[in-house]
């Protein structure tokens, strides 16, 4: 077997594992520790180049240092659910930069601060990552040479469309100086070094170590955050009958371990801060709480995730499970065709992925041109077309006027027989006898005028500052008509008396 | 009806299945057609007769579709890969036409994810650019995970030996160019390409500018799907590397723990 761990992996056989064991992969533990040297030569790198920058005088500042600090920006505000704003990233790492170099102007800052972030995304290659080549002896003797594929920082798509930023595992290893190790133990490692730190007083160590803890925190946070966007995709493509439950499992008893052991260096550390005999030491300790705190904060946010999973992942069972009924099934696409590819190598894949694609993308009708087409599309000319093209006919719009539900003369005799004397208010009923005497048409009107005046308010005419107002009251008595039935209203003209605030019926 | 008349006629019905944004119930020539193939069986043997002469295989004749016709590889109609990524992006390697047959077969995989859509006739998928790139991401980081223990980077000489989920990994997902553009060789762009295409083809509809842009599938899309994944299905077992199961979905998803050690 020559190309170990490159051969399409035979499903239908019992113990390939065995197999590659047998080839002699190698030491393992050497290709990690050359690998984790490769995750730090992108930061050296940068210190190597910032003399060849054409464009500006970058000498001065401390480039793997203004990496190591954007990586940290970036982990640090990268949250459960979005990554970190690019333009944030710039403005911190650009402040650090001033730090480093306070005579130079701000925008070379800011200029140097994009260079940093692009060049850790590796703008310029294909693939936005890094790539290192390694050699190791197989047991056979040989030295054959590998690729190792990596990313510091990806750019990853927002909810809203944007571009932000999350660090790689690789990258989080390298800021925590161990590569590809599991991360339960190092927590474990990592609070036992703080605790011994703060109790032997050494708190710029013990500060530290407690942001090496924060780290992991937001690793188990964004483990959790992939496991369940991909349930949120299909249920099945995560394990939730041993896998999940166990990372969760495991989740909670980081968070709880991390309880005891923060509350209690909080207590440890807020002593010392409060009889710390230092200015110094008193500001050390300070920030240690703060540091602490933040960590509490963090692994509150994992445990609120952590809670809702369960819930989240039953909500989607309901949804993509119980869904329609089942006809009968056909092909499983993502198990029989997409996993068996993606295990092919390239060559082999490409000829598969080839019969699917002319397949699945439909048909391309080619054009068949006749000469004869072609020849008199050639010598047609061109139809002429007005630049303006014609002109445009105004329509003629006749106007219709709506026609008054009652002729105009009955609202001349309306505003006459409603032209009532103060003193003397009338009955509907007497005002409906004699409007029938003047105008067939006018009882109507009159009935509505008068339900209308029922109706109003007499504020409006108040602050008008009319001198009177037409008013209907009702006082029970029933109206008797052959035409309109409800009650006998009393039709007054009230006046008003500026000093009255309410006028008087 | 001279036979004449009747091949003119089932050239006319393939003809429609070349335009495959044309509908039988908004052309009515279309649905006499569609209503003949599927009640006279003569007509029918003429229809597919035509279609072998023409490299063409015929799907499905159905009164919501229309007809559906697939190319084969050698057919005038075919569309390849080699154009595809010529047409879409630049080199033309290996590498980067699997990365766009694998976005495709990412996009089928999404929109009829259990077996049983892919059967349903009624079935609709909805699909988003960046929901169809995730998706193949899992399954590469899920692949990645179980070869974690043993050592089997790619040999740094050989490069067309590398696994095909490693060349779709190390893929940037998205990033912005100088020029505020989105980075077209990204996964997302690929991914967003193979999409706006499928659309273009009358096989998928976008719905909304959602998620990198939001489609649903067409029925045309699950007729061809489903001939294309038997095809390539065929292919992958005269290479020995998938395998046939009951078609109960049971063992297919590959991720539980029965199906991982049996691997």
């Amino acid at each position: 077997m020559e190309q170990v761990g490159v051969q399409p992996r035979i499903l239908s056989e019992a113990e390939p594992t065995v197999m590659l064991v047998a080839a002699g992969v190698v030491d393992v533990g050497f290709a990690q520790r050359v690998k984790a040297l490769a995750c730090t030569a992108p930061l050296h790198d940068l210190d190597g180049r910032k003399a060849q920058v054409q464009s500006a005088d970058f000498t001065v500042y401390q480039m793997s240092e203004l990496a190591l600090h954007t990586i940290d920006a970036v982990t640090l505000a990268m949250d459960f659910d979005t990554g970190a704003d690019p333009e944030r990233v710039v403005g911190d790492v650009a402040a650090q930069a001033a730090q480093q170099a306070p005579d130079r102007p701000p925008p070379e800052h800011q200029k140097v601060a994009r260079w940093v972030l692009e060049n850790l995304i590796n703008v310029g290659s294909a693939d936005r990552g890094f790539r290192a080549v390694y050699g190791l002896t197989a047991s056979d003797g040989g030295y054959r040479t590998y690729a190792f594929d990596f990313k510091l920082l990806e750019e990853v798509p927002g909810a809203d469309g944007e571009i932000y930023l999350r660090t790689t595992n690789e990258a989080v290893n390298v800021l925590v100086g161990a590569l590809e190790v599991d991360i339960e133990s190092a927590q474990i490692a990592a609070d036992l070094r703080l605790e011994t730190l703060i109790r032997r007083g050494r708190l710029s160590d013990a500060q530290a170590a407690a942001q090496t803890a924060r780290y992991r925190t937001i690793q188990y946070g964004e483990l959790l955050r992939q496991r369940l966007e991909a349930t949120g995709r299909d249920v099945r493509s995560v394990d939730w009958l041993t896998e999940m439950p166990e990372f969760l499992d495991e989740a909670v008893g980081h968070i709880e371990a991390r309880y005891k052991a923060e509350n209690a260096i909080l207590t440890n550390i807020t002593n010392i801060r409060d009889t710390a005999d230092t200015a110094d030491r008193k500001r050390q300790a300070a920030q240690l709480v703060e540091i602490v705190r933040e960590c509490l904060r963090r692994h509150e946010q994992l445990q609120a995730a952590v809670q809702l999973a369960g819930r989240r992942f039953r909500a989607e069972q309901d949804r993509q499970t119980f869904t329609a009924a089942r006809a009968g099934a056909t092909l499983d696409l993502h198990a029989q065709l997409l996993v068996p590819v993606l295990e092919l190598s390239v060559v082999a894949a490409d000829l598969v992925l080839a019969t699917y694609f002319v397949r699945s993308t439909g048909t391309v009708v080619p054009p068949a041109v006749r000469l004869s087409d072609l020849f008199c599309g050639l010598i047609t000319p061109p139809t002429e077309r007005e630049m303006l093209g014609g002109e445009v006919i105004a329509p003629d719009l006749d106007v219709i006027e709506p026609e008054p539900p009652f002729p105009d003369e009955c609202y001349e005799l309306l505003e006459e027989l409603l032209d009532l004397d103060p003193e003397a208010p009338r009955r509907l009923s007497g005002l409906l006898e004699a409007a029938r005497k003047m105008h067939p048409c006018l009882g109507s009107l009159v009935v509505i005028r008068v339900l209308a005046l029922a109706a109003q308010e007499i504020h409006a005419a108040v602050r008008h500052g009319a001198r009177d107002v037409l008013m209907a009251i009702d006082d029970g008595t029933p109206l008797e008509d052959h035409e309109f039935a409800g009650s006998d209203l009393i039709v007054a003209r009230a006046a008003l008396i500026p000093e009255a605030e309410e006028g008087a019926a | 009806m001279s036979t004449i008349d009747t091949t003119t006629d089932a050239a006319r019905l393939i003809g429609y299945g070349l335009r495959p944004k044309l509908l039988p119930t908004r052309d009515e020539e279309y649905r006499a057609l569609v209503a003949r193939a599927r009640t006279d069986d003569d007509f029918t043997a003429v229809v597919h007769a035509i279609a072998t002469g023409m490299g063409l295989v015929v799907l499905e004749i159905t009164d919501r579709t229309g007809i559906v016709v697939a190319a084969t590889e050698d057919s005038p109609f075919a569309i390849r890969m080699t154009e595809y990524a010529r047409r879409t992006s630049s080199e033309g390697k290996a590498s980067e036409r699997v990365v766009h047959a694998l976005a495709h077969l990412g996009a089928a995989t999404l929109a009829y994810p259990r077996p049983a859509d892919l059967a349903d006739e009624v079935y609709i998928g909805r699909i988003t650019t960046e929901g169809v790139d995730a998706f193949v991401r899992e399954a590469c980081a899920r692949l990645a995970d179980r070869v974690d223990d043993e050592h089997t980077d790619t040999s740094a000489t050989e490069p067309d030996l590398e696994t095909a989920w490693r060349v779709y990994a190390r893929k940037a997902r998205t990033g912005s160019t100088g020029d505020g553009r989105k980075l077209s060789t990204s996964t997302i762009g690929v991914t967003s390409k193979a999409l706006v295409f499928l659309a273009d083809q009358g096989l998928l509809v976008r719905t909304s500018e959602d998620r990198g842009g939001t489609y649903r599938t067409t029925p045309r899309y699950r007729a061809q799907v489903r001939e294309a994944g038997a095809v390539m299905f065929t292919e992958l077992l005269s290479l020995g590397i998938t395998e046939v199961n009951d078609g109960t979905g049971t063992i297919t998803v590959g991720w539980d723990t029965a199906t991982v050690n049996s691997l």
